[in-house]
């Protein structure tokens, strides 16, 4: 299966793909109405690294393959799909954060309303059908691909 | 080869998981003594809050069973293992022969002895469906209900029902709240939200009597009238099965890190089962649903003929009260590295080179890669530790360690 993988080298810390990732989930049809609502989005996608440093690269799910999220959640709302997807059922998902307890990349968080969580499925849940974050990073410092 | 699973909760599915993951061929009875498929149980509090619907509580699909191969009894319990005969004989005196068991029984309310109980009614445990829905029946806007028992099963049956009530009051024989996971300041953070929210504590004390519906405590004899009450003292685990068929038994059932009891064929996992835990180097009971399914999921492979053991089980908890959050992990023993203000509570824990606890509470981002820390042993000369005092972060990681955890196949 196609994963997200970093080459942390080539990122400037641009942080596009953070508001590439805000823009393909938030169900909004052009990207600048995120203008002066980008508090109610959250990516699902980190850039670490703060302004100056040098090292930057950008954090999300790993899609694992003995995903441990999977076997903590309480709810049964983290699944894998036949693909191999890690994806959150909201509707099952309670808010408890044990997925964030134990997710040894930090990729997974909250959802803005705090009431649940939510994570990076490879943009297999919105409108744009691959990784939106992938397709617009000018420096390929992150791509899609099977390794 | 025939597996039978005695219970239906976490363990059992992940035991179920494990034999399929591993091509394990032969039919899987399951033993059920609830009617339901299984649920997590930490839902029902959820579901009386309104945060899930009980037709959302499923933890698995509704076909799980039937695509795994699996056969539920629901609504029988067993009474007894044979392990020479290799036989489990159930309450309707049905006799299940098995090539290879897994007890999964987990644990139930325990109730202490507390004068004039009996006469009190309108009483309930809260550990599964049937006492939500017992409950759920009696909640009404002009009740007062009285909870014994401030540990995380109190709590969260507090926090399900206070916006449908009258009044919560609650009373526990220790110091603080959530003793099982907090320290004393910690605890207070959570206190000072719950009562904010109109909770009443009642700590360091206990109901010495019930006369009828009126709970007299035993320090300051203050008596508190009540229409519900909760029993949430703790549980015990379910461990009979195992012990009566001559199987070691200290306080849980005594396993193995392959989960295998002292019982030849037989494995038990979940609340029921004194395992590995890593952060204590000892067995003994880990009574969280995470712990459930990696023991469910192990004791399923090694039942099919795999192998896997279970090294790196750790005590972590993550549990919420409305808008107050509680991650802990790890032992509270070694150099507290602290950050304390407002509502922000963090702890960290190290000891010999390694961090192995902490406290997080209103500020949890990315706290797996604190508890990544714990469960690994990572010596933190290792890591920039500088960078993750302040907050969980990859960057603290070696460039090399960076590369094996985003640049290949995890």
């Amino acid at each position: 299966m196609k994963r997200i993988y970093v080459n942390e080298e080539w990122c400037l810390g641009c942080h596009l793909c953070e508001y590439e990732c805000m823009f393909a989930n938030s169900g909004l049809d052009e990207m600048f109405k995120l203008k002066g609502r980008t508090n109610e989005f959250i990516p699902r996608i980190k850039v670490e690294g703060e302004d100056g440093n040098d090292i930057h690269f950008a954090v999300n799910c790993r899609h694992c393959t003995n995903a441990i999220c999977v076997k903590s959640c309480i709810a049964g709302a983290l699944s894998k799909d036949g693909e191999g997807v890690v994806r959150i059922d909201r509707d099952k998902c309670v808010g408890c954060f044990t997925c964030v307890l134990v997710c040894p990349f930090g990729a997974i968080m909250p959802a803005p309303d705090g009431k649940a969580a939510q994570k990076c499925a490879l943009c297999t849940d919105n409108i744009m059908g691959e990784p939106n974050c992938v397709k617009h990073c000018p420096n390929n410092a992150i791509v899609f691909e099977e390794r | 080869m025939k597996y039978v699973i005695i219970g239906n909760s976490i363990a059992a599915t992940a035991c179920i998981e494990g034999i399929r993951s591993v091509n394990g061929k032969g039919g899987i009875t399951v033993v059920s003594a609830e009617k339901y498929p299984v649920y997590g149980r930490p839902l029902i509090s959820y579901c009386l809050l309104g945060r899930v619907k009980r037709e959302n509580m499923g933890y698995r699909p509704s076909d799980f069973y039937q695509k795994n191969g699996a056969e539920v009894l629901y609504g029988r319990t067993a009474e007894k293992i044979d392990p020479e005969k290799k036989v489990v004989i159930l309450d309707d005196g049905a006799e299940i022969a098995y090539d290879k068991l897994l007890v999964s029984t987990g644990s139930r309310p325990f109730v202490p002895p507390m004068q004039g109980l009996d006469g009190v009614s309108k009483k309930f445990s809260f550990m599964t469906m049937d006492d939500m829905l017992a409950l759920e029946g009696e909640l009404s806007a002009d009740k007062r209900v009285l909870v014994i028992g401030a540990g995380l099963i109190g709590l969260k049956c507090v926090e399900g029902i206070l916006a449908r009530v009258k009044s919560v009051s609650v009373v526990d024989m220790a110091d603080r709240i959530l003793p099982s996971i907090l320290d004393n300041d910690g605890a207070a953070v959570v206190q000072r939200g719950l009562e904010e929210r109109g909770v009443e504590f009642f700590l360091s004390n206990s109901a010495e009597k019930f006369e009828g519906n009126v709970a007299y405590l035993k320090n300051g004899g203050k008596k508190i009238e009540f229409d519900i009450l909760v029993v949430a003292v703790g549980v015990r685990p379910n461990t009979a099965l195992v012990s009566e068929a001559g199987g070691e038994v200290n306080r849980g059932i005594v396993v193995d890190k392959g989960m295998h009891t002292s019982l030849k064929d037989v494995y038990a996992a979940g609340d029921c089962a004194e395992g590995f835990d890593s952060s204590t180097g000892s067995n003994r009971i880990l009574a969280l649903l995470p712990n459930a399914y990696f023991q469910g999921n192990i004791a399923g492979v090694n039942m099919a003929g795999g192998i896997a053991l279970h090294t790196d089980a750790i005590p972590m908890n993550a549990i919420g009260f409305f808008d107050t959050h509680v991650l802990t992990a790890g032992v509270y023993e070694g150099e507290v590295i602290a950050d304390v203000h407002d509502n922000v509570y963090k702890k960290l824990f190290i000891k010999d080179g390694c961090l192995v606890g902490f406290i997080l509470i209103n500020d949890f981002l990315r706290a797996g890669i604190y508890t990544s820390l714990i469960r690994g042993k990572t010596p933190l000369d290792e890591v920039d530790f500088a960078l993750l005092e302040r907050e969980p972060r990859l960057l603290a990681f070696s460039k090399q360690a960076r590369k094996e955890k985003l640049a290949q196949r995890v």
